[in-house]
């Protein structure tokens, strides 16, 4: 497939703002349970959730310039019940709503205990918002993914591992972004998000292997004998009917050599994975700002080149009729 | 149910691109507008088509064969393209099978082409919106025109008969018979989309001769006795040998 850069911000920088936010209220519910004694302060959660915010919005935007008619996207929402597309563009602004007011809720401070739940437990407005926007985050992860993996025929997008590696990049990314902010803004926290943003980089690690793994041995489903019904092993275009290029020979091949994505594939590992873990483990032994915000920046150029990749790699089988201009 | 298709006869497409040109001037002088080109007369040029014609070769020389393949949507029975679409835009229509576009509410964000396995949705690069084979929706009802006319461009202008459309439902159509009798075959039957469209396979006319259809074997003068064999110098005609 070719590469959209729309796309690929859309999706990395959403990512970002949906890590940050689970960081955030990953925090804040640790610390409800007494397991993490530190907490931020009413601004730093406001701030985070801001950021957030305003990585949400730069995916939006940026969706925006993939569409020929942006000014119908209202009309994505229709199909929601066969769609993944369109449940993403319902739950998109959905969690931006509840990031919002998440945000709005710590800064004006809303935090009268509602009910109890068991003895102890006290709950307010701002955990109720956190918990809807936490599974708003995930239903956002997983309808992001299946816009991919339920598209059968692209076999190396076809894989629950599409879904996993989106949720673990992007918390990853937005871990590895908290863990920064935090050591600006809340140190105290700086080392809890840290070391989360250590633990998701691996599993993502493993995730994304995994499916490079897989993808590496699959075998095409589509062949040129079953796309023009002949049978016979030796068959050999000879014209695809025009000369000039169109749609089809435009949309579906990334046009770069093999080599070139090899390098791709080996500068994404580096970048999303190597390079980060090094600098969040540095950067948390050492408690320098600088360093965990280098290792955010770096991960998240990583995950530019991954998601390129993740789009190139994929070979769809409309490119059988289009092998040989003439 | 209806499901109006085409069925492609490759045994005796010739390649001519007629179905092309005339499915490019009938679909660009419609209502919805025309079928964008960029730079037609220049070095690169592009456009919008709803209909190609590729050409494939089929062997290795000299035991070669040249297939010519006319490819446009093959309205689907399971088309992959319309549940994904956000907005509504694709659709298949109940009442006689075929999968349009509506342009108005198509917001142009090619998902529905990715979902094609066949690469027959192409996007209108001035109109914005993705466009694709119709069966010429606005000629088959057309009751103003004369009722042999009323076929998709394609199918009138093909010269040597290759395309043929109608309701492949209906099992006494001319389409349903041929793919019948001619075994007709759907393509990438592995991913389940149950293309309408059919093709017609190549097929030579062969005639298998025994050696017994060439030398009698039930004689009835060889029963009686063996004949001397003539000799090769001599004439051969039944009436002049001695057999």
């Amino acid at each position: 497939m070719h590469p959209a850069f729309s796309v690929i911000f859309l999706t990395t920088l959403i990512g970002v703002g949906q890590g940050l936010f689970l960081a955030l209220y990953t925090g804040q519910v640790y610390a409800l349970f007494h397991v993490l004694s530190a907490e931020g302060d009413r601004q730093f959660y406001a701030v985070g959730s801001l950021i957030a915010l305003a990585f949400l919005i730069a995916g939006l935007v940026s969706s925006f310039f993939h569409l020929g008619h942006p000014e119908r996207a209202w009309r994505s929402a229709a199909q929601w019940r066969t769609s993944w597309l369109s449940r993403e563009v319902i739950v998109l602004p959905a969690f931006m709503a509840c990031v919002f007011g998440y945000g709005v809720a710590h800064y004006f401070g809303w935090n009268v205990p509602l009910f109890t739940l068991g003895e102890t437990l006290q709950v307010d407005l701002i955990m109720l918002i956190g918990a809807a926007g936490t599974l708003l985050c995930f239903a956002l992860f997983v309808s992001t993914g299946m816009i991919y993996a339920c598209l059968r025929f692209l076999q190396e997008w076809h894989t629950p591992l599409t879904v996993s590696n989106f949720i673990l990049l992007g918390g990853a990314s937005g871990f590895a972004l908290a863990a920064a902010f935090a050591a600006l803004a809340a140190p105290a926290l700086t080392g809890f998000y840290g070391k989360w943003a250590l633990i998701i980089t691996v599993l993502a690690f493993i995730s994304r292997t995994a499916s490079l793994v897989r993808n590496h041995k699959l075998k095409p489903k589509s062949t040129l004998q079953s796309a023009i019904g002949v049978r016979h092993k030796v068959i050999a275009q000879k014209s695809q009917g025009f000369m000039g290029g169109s749609f089809n020979t435009r949309e579906f091949f990334h046009g770069k050599s093999a080599s070139a994505l090899r390098s791709v594939k080996w500068l994404f590992i580096a970048l999303t994975f190597a390079l980060p873990f090094v600098l969040l483990a540095w950067g948390l032994s050492d408690n320098t700002a600088s360093l965990l915000l280098l290792a955010f920046l770096v991960q998240y150029a990583g995950l530019i080149a991954e998601r390129w990749f993740f789009f190139a790699q994929a070979n769809h089988p409309q490119n059988l009729y289009y092998q040989t201009i003439s | 149910m209806t499901q109006l298709a085409l069925v492609i006869d490759l045994n005796v497409c010739v390649g001519c691109h007629a179905c092309v040109t005339n499915c490019k001037e009938w679909n660009t002088s419609g209502m919805a507008g025309p079928l964008s080109d960029f730079n037609p007369y220049g070095a690169e040029p592009t456009g919008t088509f709803l209909n190609r014609v590729q050409t494939f070769e089929v062997g290795t020389f000299p035991n070669t064969e040249t297939v010519h393949f006319p490819k446009s949507c093959l309205h689907c029975e399971e088309p992959p393209c319309v549940p994904v679409c956000p907005t509504g835009a694709s659709y298949k229509r109940k009442e006689d099978g075929i999968v349009l576009v509506d342009y108005d509410k198509c917001i142009g964000c090619k998902y529905c082409s990715w979902a094609c396995p066949y690469g027959v949705r192409e996007i209108d690069e001035k109109q914005k919106v993705m466009k694709k084979c119709t069966l010429c929706v606005d000629r088959i009802y057309d009751m103003g025109l004369p009722e042999k006319e009323r076929k998709p461009a394609c199918v009138l202008a093909c010269p040597t008969s290759a395309r043929l459309f109608g309701d492949v439902h209906d099992p006494e159509s001319a389409v349903s018979v041929a793919i019948r009798d001619s075994s007709g075959y759907p393509l990438m039957p592995e991913w389940g989309t149950k293309p309408s469209n059919h093709y017609l396979p190549r097929r030579k006319t062969q005639l298998r001769i025994h050696d017994d259809e060439l030398v009698r074997a039930d004689n009835p003068l060889k029963k009686e006795r063996l004949l001397p064999k003539p000799d090769k110098s001599e004439p051969s005609l039944d009436d002049v040998t001695s057999w």
